[in-house]
């Protein structure tokens, strides 16, 4: 991890750690944090915890998002404070809805300048963002909006398994990762299990990323806690609770990226830090019926 | 609230469904009246049965056992902009008299009071889905004869309609409250006073409301919840209370 970041990201690079609640890279975000990476403009539909700590740790210049919330808790507190004022230094916020950083994506992958979609219409977020903007349908005359390309410096995507060459494979919500992985200039692969090639080749439909346009592969169990990644292990729904009054405090919030973050060398340190986690998160089985895939 | 929402599903219809009150509404739904109702979460789970109530929208317990699960670009392209969600339900911090919500920001954009976390998904929930059911609690603040911000449009922006605007969705149709419920005026688009709560005055509702509230002709009196609706809800899906309070 520590050889991936410092080689894929740069300051002042446009940076997405994609996931929607499942597999969010936190071990990536940490190790940013702990190089020291700055004037990164960081994207992302919900920021979440990893964002909101990037954000207190002096990372970011730029937030570009759909929902910043604390899903099902309340606030990212480090996010306000900056965007309230409340804090030193400024935060430049471009904010869209879900839909529109999807279809962000969507372009940036297709490699197009735009996206059209059927929306916006009576809302005030074009008024607040001039970057949504409207086209007239050479076909059918009807006004939909715009939203540009996005195309990330760095795409950082975790997944439950891949092979060394990075052909990736996930399963459970999968968001916008693989979108996000093909508008990217560069894309980090975290993976709670390196398996051999013949794993991925025996259910190719469950391969979401190609290896061909994957820059770097790191094994990293448990390298999304406190999210989840379905099959491993649950998300941490005490940690994302106990972030509330964690964030809402910028002391108590500096302290906790001393010890979580500063204070280890690696992943494997910060699980060290909390031996508990298995046994209150591990995922039960479920598993799914193979297919033929024979002719 | 959650009972009342619940009884405004019908059977086999696909339902939008968001954290919070309307996902309670909704697996009661499941549960009592309505058992092949289709629930879709924006994080891409189509026909999920969480065995767990989920804490958020993107819980691990929608995916296990769900007829599909699909990425989000499909959830907004194929479902919602294709027009396959029957009913979206949406919340916010500012409801104001024509169905607008803002879960945006409290104040001014550029420094405000309360920054709230955005749209996520509900713009173009208000946009697409044929119809939407707000739930939000009754009070003046929340309640305002306008909102600070038009995060989710309602049944008027300016004074142009949907329809002019080019909305495919009917829009918000009802407003869930504790005190009552509200409805959409045909005609004028406004949130008109429809049914009231048992041993609850229309002059209790004016209380929680920041504009001069019209009222139907006649009232509606919504029945309290069944036994069998407590039971579900507080026995079953959220025993431990994570939504459901006192």
């Amino acid at each position: 991890m520590r050889d991936a970041v410092a080689r894929f990201v740069q300051d002042g690079d446009t940076v997405v750690i994609e996931g929607f609640t499942h597999l969010i890279c936190f071990a990536a975000g940490h190790e940013i944090i702990r190089q020291g990476r700055r004037d990164l403009t960081l994207a992302r539909l919900t920021p979440d915890l990893i964002y909101d700590q990037m954000i207190a740790a002096g990372c970011a210049r730029k937030l570009v998002f759909s929902w910043a919330g604390n899903p099902g808790v309340g606030s990212l507190h480090a996010f306000r404070r900056a965007v309230e004022r409340k804090s030193a230094g400024t935060l430049e916020i471009e904010e869209y809805s879900h839909f529109g950083m999807v279809a962000r994506f969507s372009a940036g992958a297709a490699r197009l300048p735009f996206w059209p979609l059927r929306n916006y219409m009576g809302t005030d977020l074009p008024t607040v963002n001039p970057r949504i903007q409207s086209v007239t349908c050479p076909y059918t005359g009807e006004a939909l909006a715009t939203v540009p390309a996005l195309n990330p410096d760095v795409t950082i995507v975790h997944a439950q398994r891949a092979d060394r060459a990075g052909n990736t494979q996930m399963w459970g919500l999968v968001g916008v990762q693989k979108e996000a992985a093909f508008a990217s200039e560069r894309v980090i692969v975290v993976v709670e299990e390196l398996v051999e090639e013949q794993v991925i080749r025996s259910d190719p439909n469950r391969t979401v990323i190609p290896g061909f346009i994957v820059s770097a592969v790191v094994a990293e169990p448990w390298g999304a806690h406190p999210s989840y990644a379905q099959g491993y292990y649950d998300r941490d729904n005490d940690f994302y609770v106990a972030w509330e009054s964690i964030s809402r405090d910028a002391d108590k919030l500096a302290r906790y990226l001393d010890e979580f973050v500063y204070g280890v060398p690696d992943r494997a340190g910060y699980l060290k830090k909390q031996p508990g986690l298995a046994a209150r998160l591990k995922a039960n089985e479920r598993l799914s019926q193979g297919v033929n895939y024979g002719f | 609230m959650a009972a009342v929402a619940a009884r405004e599903l019908r059977d086999g219809e696909v339902v939008f469904v968001g954290i919070g009150l309307p996902n309670l509404a909704c697996n009661l739904a499941r549960a009592t009246h309505a058992p092949n109702l289709v629930l879709i979460y924006e994080s891409g789970a189509v026909g999920a049965v969480p065995e767990r109530l989920p804490v958020s929208i993107g819980d691990p317990a929608l995916v296990t056992g769900s007829l599909m699960v699909c990425g989000m670009a499909d959830v907004f392209q194929l479902f919602l902009q294709n027009g396959r969600i029957e009913v979206g339900f949406l919340g916010g911090a500012q409801v104001d008299r024509y169905g607008n919500i803002n879960t945006t920001m409290i104040g001014t954009y550029e420094r405000p009071a309360v920054r709230l976390p955005g749209s996520g998904g509900a713009a173009e929930i208000a946009v697409h889905a044929q119809r939407t059911l707000i739930v939000a609690k009754l009070n003046p603040r929340a309640f305002p004869e306008r909102v600070d911000f038009v995060t989710s449009p309602g049944q008027r922006c300016g004074a142009r309609s949907r329809r002019e605007l080019g909305m495919p969705g009917a829009g918000p149709v009802k407003v869930i409250t504790d005190k009552g419920v509200l409805e959409a005026d045909a005609a004028t688009g406004e949130m008109v006073l429809a049914a009231l709560y048992p041993d609850v005055t229309a002059d209790d509702l004016q209380a929680g409301v920041g504009w001069p509230l019209a009222r139907r002709e006649r009232l509606g009196a919504v029945t309290p919840p069944t036994e069998t609706e407590l039971r579900v809800l507080r026995e079953v899906l959220d025993p431990r209370k994570l939504y459901l309070k006192a």
